[in-house]
């Protein structure tokens, strides 16, 4: 065969083809530049998470009900993630912001509801119905298909751990301050004791939610998790954000 | 092309590549895939320079059509709101005890209010709003704090015992564990369910009735009619908010109970407060 200049070229794949080493090297150049491209920019364009004023690191007892709301997978069935779109705006509320998942770990985002979205469930319902409706769904949502998480308050906590858990969270980028990470155990028994000395934890954490939330004398999961859940989306003040519509 | 790449039998060159005897045919694509693949790739060059794509230093490419997600959804919701506009803004203002003499406007605030409902209101009230056990029935006509249209709008608007709105309705039961001890809890209990016309010990009731006016009258009203400025549920009749028989009765007194309500001013318009307010007050037991 007459071989022309283009086929000459063409036949160079054969050198790559013919050495598995080389043409791993190869794939592996690939990817990467691929890889590069994606994922690079997330991490210096500065519109990827734009700043908004409001956020804060979850309380110790927030954190605590955080790890609770994992541990039991509630996130199997619910998202925390308003899209911006119109039906889900004016159900949920205003569309999520990247910033308001920035100390999660790891985040709740998803887009499939087998029950209600949560990402602005906060101050939504009493303290009280969250009670209820933990222990059983079908005593006030006859029609609902969650199963009952009763158990939560009859399991005591104490935060032994919680102090390791704030650290942990630094560790991975959460900015805790070791004043925060210090008092932490102090800070996740006052935000259930309304009778509390809580100014401290407040300053620490604005907008935390202070309540007895079960209603029961000793501090449980059922308390930890829905403080968790009462501050959900609540952070940031919608009524004086404006946002940039490049996105 | 020379004989050594032809395939006898099929006529067609082959790439050459031998693997033990076994050759490749060089067929060429079909021609309707490989435009199809060039046409796809010219779309998403066209694609990617009039849609957002690619990250330049300070941000992406914004596009030459200048579309935005956040730009679509807040057109499409103003576009909504838009076409609304003229009945939305009557009904925000209009007189709630005069909304019904505007059969259009009043209708427009019914279906909007019961989609308000559904979304908001269902998961404690119940979605056909018969309520649940501490979360009061909206179809009968009994109301704890009025179900005239102004007092069910400002419930909503406030809420009932919260911490958020400064306007809350407000009233606090006291817990009476420490303050009767169990015989008079007891007769209280009995009183109660005179009052209320079921079974009850009458001797234990008679003494109850004393206690009755020293302790609940205040709020409950000496015949136990309830008063609707402190929320406080009528008594003689048989519907309860947390259940009449003894049991119940005997636990509320001791503890007390504090029904909460949040206020929804934050999350909804002055025109969704007003309509939710409509629908509530026409499903049965509006005063």
């Amino acid at each position: 065969m007459a071989k022309s200049k283009s086929e000459s070229f063409l036949s160079k794949h054969q050198i790559l083809e013919r050495s598995p080493t080389l043409l791993l090297v190869a794939s592996l150049l690939v990817v990467t530049v691929g890889g590069t491209v994606e994922i690079v920019p997330l991490f210096y364009l500065e519109n990827t998470i734009e700043k908004v004023e409001g956020m804060r690191p979850y309380s110790p007892l927030e954190l605590t009900g955080r790890d609770i709301y994992v541990r039991e997978g509630c996130y199997v069935c619910h998202s925390q993630m308003v899209r911006p779109m119109r039906d889900e705006v004016e159900r949920y509320g205003h569309y999520s912001l990247a910033a308001e998942s920035m100390y999660d770990h790891p985040f709740q985002w998803g887009s499939k509801r087998t029950g209600p979205d949560l990402a602005r469930v906060g101050g939504r319902y009493s303290d009280a119905w969250h009670v209820d409706h933990l222990s059983n769904p079908q005593s006030v949502v006859p029609e609902s298909i969650m199963p009952k998480y009763a158990f939560l308050k009859e399991t005591v906590i104490d935060g032994k751990y919680v102090t390791d858990l704030l650290a942990t969270n630094r560790f991975v980028g959460v900015p805790y301050t070791d004043e925060m990470i210090e008092v932490a155990r102090a800070d996740f028994a006052v935000q259930a004791d309304p009778e509390g000395d809580y100014d401290g934890l407040l300053e620490r954490y604005p907008g935390a939610v202070v309540s007895n939330f079960d209603g029961q004398p000793q501090l449980t999961e059922m308390d930890a998790l829905i403080a968790y859940l009462q501050m959900l989306g609540t952070l940031v003040d919608f009524s004086t954000f404006t946002p940039d519509a490049s996105r | 092309m020379s004989d050594e790449n032809l395939d006898k039998v099929t006529g067609v060159n082959t790439t050459g590549h031998d693997w033990d005897g076994i050759k490749e045919l060089n067929n060429p694509l079909p021609r309707w895939w490989l435009w199809t693949l060039y046409a796809c790739i010219v779309w998403a060059i066209g694609y990617s320079i009039a849609y957002p794509a690619w990250p330049m230093i300070s941000g992406a490419t914004t596009g030459l059509l200048g579309y935005s997600t956040r730009g679509e959804v807040a057109k499409n919701i103003a576009a909504v709101e838009a076409a609304n506009a003229d009945l939305t803004n009557r009904l925000a203002e209009v007189e709630l005890a005069s909304l019904a003499d505007d059969p259009e406007l009043n209708r427009f605030a019914i279906q909007a209010g019961a989609s308000v409902f559904r979304t908001n209101c269902s998961q404690c009230h119940g979605s056909g709003a018969a309520g649940a056990v501490g979360y009061p029935n909206l179809l009968d006509d009994d109301w704890l704090w009025g179900g005239d249209i102004e007092a069910i709008s400002l419930t909503v608007r406030h809420g009932i015992r919260n911490e958020i709105d400064p306007d809350a309705r407000w009233s606090q039961m006291p817990a009476f564990d420490e303050v009767l001890v169990d015989d008079e809890i007891a007769s209280l209990v009995a009183h109660v369910q005179n009052i209320s016309g079921q079974d009850h010990d009458a001797a234990l009731a008679a003494a109850g009735a004393e206690l009755f006016l020293e302790n609940c009258s205040a709020c409950h009203g000496e015949e136990g009619m309830g008063n609707k400025d402190l929320g406080a549920p009528n008594l003689t009749d048989a519907i309860w908010l947390y259940g009449g028989s003894a049991d119940t009765l005997e636990y509320t007194i001791r503890n007390a109970r504090f029904g909460i309500m949040p206020p929804w001013t934050p999350r909804l318009s002055d025109a969704q407060i007003n309509a939710v307010a409509a629908y509530v007050h026409q499903l049965g037991g509006g005063e």
